[in-house]
């Protein structure tokens, strides 16, 4: 049976179908719906991690009790993930185990465009790169078994094109796998004199995937017109497939690290000039050169960006394609926003008008908060490092007596994931930061999953359920307060006394996310809130104060000067109702 | 060996262009071609701009289109049309729904909704304006605007014979199947 899948629906499919056991994650565009797809299947048993180093440490337990396991992730979750993975590489696996990274070459979702590919050379691990969705399907069985085979975990590097462009795939079944009986063995324990040992047979092991990746079929020469020879892995591949047809020869590499060296040489001599097509760095091109093979690479193809047929075309050939000419200033820009009855508009409304105040946030929808008109984020960096780095602010602000004050700002599954131990050095440490929780009840930017705060599963099941206040208060912190965001008038208190109180303070609001199913627990907490807000003309001034919370339903009309509502969009979270000077938004009669 | 066609759909999140583009990879798949859809996921709740691009033919390589590549382009939104003209072949066609969705920066009055846009697209490339919209609402729900412009692209690229009952049971619920049915048709009948 053919089907049309993303390459992540593939990739779970894949898994289903190679027998795995267990399966983890920490949802990232573009990796969220690997494990998402994976959850439907029940033969595997999949869950959501609070972090990927976590993901990745419960399927290397997974794989050491003899089952097929993994862990999938977006590229700077690898970095979360890193330590666990390079001391995997070591010990091996007992049943096979395979890292999912997806990286995002163009940074369409993301803070960096790492290139993860080097994660593969620096671990010493084998690494497939699929260029399409049937690929991405049959490479994750031939991982499972080159991962048993050499004793090694695999990383299956993908990129957003291929995590979500959708191809055909031809399904197959699931082929169960026996556990491998547990035993006790040296290697589960790398102390130092077994790791001496453990690194001798990486090193044995690198020689041995040379040996397999230079004979593999996953790396084939498809030879046509032979004065132009193309390297290339991934999606690049389909870019310089897709420019050249049959006007160039093809080495196609599906397994790339390591590289298939003698394979490479081979097909150099047999073509006039040989290019290296890939995406972000030059992983290959470094390698192939210091091989002595001459070829041609970033000189040509960018080192910035996700790569396109177009870039490929004009980078070899000099060509550009006849195109119809725009000017941008026509059109208005459209940018995204936090949705009309986003419960972080509130808070963040607030905290914008405070003067002093250095905003330090997170990964997550509150990354938007950094746009007009609430233009209140100064700084992000990486997960759970909103907390950290405002606490190493805070401290050096009051050193020099500049009398600023930093506010760190997270989500719930942001703070389940690393900014607990963040929050504990601003304790343990005593800082005079001003924590925010915006805890909405999901993981909201990446398309709600829920979280350990949640009280369900991945599958929708009831789960433990966290919270965050217990957490804050277990960590040690003195001063914490719940508040509901969507009341100004608590947010403002809150912020006041956060600023005012000594050593660590942590605010959490708590108000589910304007988009999110709600649960019978949420229902019982929050109410049935929804309705519609309605401006009165009569009372309107135009004064536009209301425009100012950024609200996606609220529009002025420059003719009129008047503000209205889209009843499409307003829920009837009232704040603009509360900054209304006027008084003249209210709720809409039945 | 048939020719690669390359197709864009773009339009503002929520409007339903993934599920049109469905619906469209669907039938195609069903009639034998090699089919490799593309769309980016991420913000597009947030009301930002949306595109979806289906490629088809016997064998298709790159998933993207490129600039000046496309056969036709299907744009659920009068501005985002304009946004979107580079990726269109000169030689290709418009579609462009009479529908104006503000943003962010039109609401808050920071920048103007442009005037007579579909105008400025008719300048740059031949189009086909439809008020998807009303056509959608005469037949019961505004909802099925998104099946409407689907069925002026079925006609413009000659894709009536394909089986479109067939494709809408397996991407629409049961309840809104005729609704459908009769929204593709209409779509067909406005570009005829």
């Amino acid at each position: 049976m053919k089907q049309l899948m993303t390459g992540d629906e593939a990739i779970a499919r894949g898994a289903w179908e190679a027998g795995v056991q267990f399966a983890s994650a920490y949802p990232g565009t573009p990796s969220t719906e690997i494990l998402e797809n994976i959850s439907k299947y029940d033969e595997v048993f999949s869950e959501w991690a609070p972090n990927e180093k976590v993901a990745l440490e419960a399927a290397i337990g997974a794989s050491f009790a003899g089952g097929r396991s993994m862990a999938a992730m977006k590229h700077v979750g690898l970095n979360v993930a890193a330590d666990p993975l390079f001391t995997l590489s070591y010990v091996g696996v007992t049943g096979g185990l395979m890292v999912v990274s997806a990286d995002d070459p163009g940074l369409h979702s993301s803070q960096d465009e790492q290139d993860n590919r080097y994660y593969a050379k620096a671990a010493k691990i084998p690494m497939l790169e699929p260029s399409d969705s049937q690929e991405c399907k049959d490479f994750v069985k031939v991982a499972f078994e080159i991962s048993e085979k050499y004793d090694a975990p695999v990383l299956m590097r993908m990129t957003t094109r291929v995590c979500h462009s959708k191809s055909i795939v031809e399904l197959g079944d699931r082929k169960e796998v026996p556990f491998i009986p547990y035993e006790k063995k040296v290697k589960y324990d790398p102390i130092p004199a077994v790791s001496r040992i453990l690194h001798k047979h990486v090193e044995e092991r690198m020689v041995e995937l040379e040996k397999f990746s230079n004979e593999t079929d996953l790396n084939y020469a498809e030879y046509h017109d032979k004065k132009i020879g193309i390297v290339s892995a991934g999606v690049a591949y389909q870019y310089a497939r897709e420019v050249f047809g049959e006007n160039a020869s093809y080495l196609k590499l599906g397994f790339t690290h390591p590289l298939p060296m003698e394979k490479i040489r081979a097909f150099a001599n047999e073509v006039e000039t040989l290019y290296v097509v890939e995406e972000l760095d030059p992983f290959m091109e470094e390698q192939i050169k210091a091989a002595g093979i001459d070829c041609v690479g970033k000189d040509k193809i960018p080192l910035l960006y996700e790569l396109n047929p177009d870039i490929v075309r004009k980078g070899l050939l000099n060509e550009e394609s006849e195109t119809i000419e725009i000017n941008p200033a026509e059109i208005a820009k459209r940018p995204p926003t936090m949705c009309a009855g986003c419960p972080h508009r509130g808070f963040f409304y607030q905290l914008s008008k405070e003067k002093r105040a250095v905003v330090v946030s997170d990964i997550g929808c509150y990354a938007l908060s950094g746009m007009e008109p609430l233009n209140c984020k100064d700084i992000a960096i990486c997960m759970g490092g909103g907390f950290s780095v405002a606490h190493g602010a805070q401290l050096m602000f009051d050193k020099a007596e500049t009398g600023k004050k930093c506010f760190g700002v997270m989500g719930d599954s942001t703070f389940f994931h690393s900014g607990m131990t963040s929050l504990l050095d601003a304790i343990y440490n005593n800082s005079n930061v001003v924590l925010t929780v915006l805890d909405n009840r999901i993981t909201g930017m990446t398309g709600h999953q829920e979280n350990p705060g949640t009280g369900y599963n991945i599958k929708g099941e009831p789960a433990n359920a966290t919270s965050v206040e217990e957490v804050v208060k277990a960590l040690g912190c003195k001063n914490v307060k719940v508040i509901n965001p969507l009341k100004l008038d608590e947010v403002k208190e809150a912020i006041k006394w956060g600023i005012e109180v000594e050593g660590p303070a942590v605010i959490i609001t708590r108000w589910p996310c304007v988009l999110k199913r709600l649960s019978a627990e949420d229902k019982e907490e929050f109410g049935n809130y929804k309705a519609t807000n309605v401006v009165d003309h009569d009372k309107c001034i135009g004064c536009k104060m209301c425009i100012k919370t950024g609200c996606p339903a609220l529009g002025y009309d420059k003719a009129t000067k008047k503000v209205s509502i889209n009843k499409a969009q307003c829920v009837a979270c009232d704040v603009c109702a509360q900054v209304c000077p006027k008084k003249a938004i209210g709720r809409e009669e039945k | 060996m048939s020719e690669v066609k390359n197709i864009l759909l773009c339009g503002v999140g929520g409007q339903g262009t993934i599920l049109a583009s469905k619906i469209l990879s669907y039938a195609l798949v069903e009639a034998g071609y090699d089919v490799k859809m593309s769309e980016i996921h991420g913000m597009s709740q947030r009301g930002g701009s949306v595109t979806t691009q289906v490629r088809y033919g016997d064998k298709v390589y790159s998933p993207i289109i490129g600039q000046g590549s496309a056969d036709i382009l299907v744009s659920f939104e009068a501005m985002e049309a304009y946004r979107y003209l580079e990726t269109l072949n000169p030689k290709g066609f418009v579609v462009v729904n009479d529908f104006h969705m503000d943003t962010a920066t039109t609401l808050s009055g920071s920048e103007d909704y442009p005037e007579n846009i579909i105008d400025k697209v008719k300048e740059k490339a031949t189009t086909k304006v439809l008020d998807a919209a009303k056509i959608a609402s005469d037949l019961g729900n505004s909802k099925a605007m998104n099946v409407v412009l689907l069925g002026a692209l079925v006609k413009l690229m000659n894709l009536e014979s394909l089986d479109w009952d067939g494709a809408l049971a397996a991407c629409v619920k049961p309840a809104f199947l005729e609704l459908n049915k009769k929204a593709l048709a209409a779509g067909m009948e406005a570009v005829a």
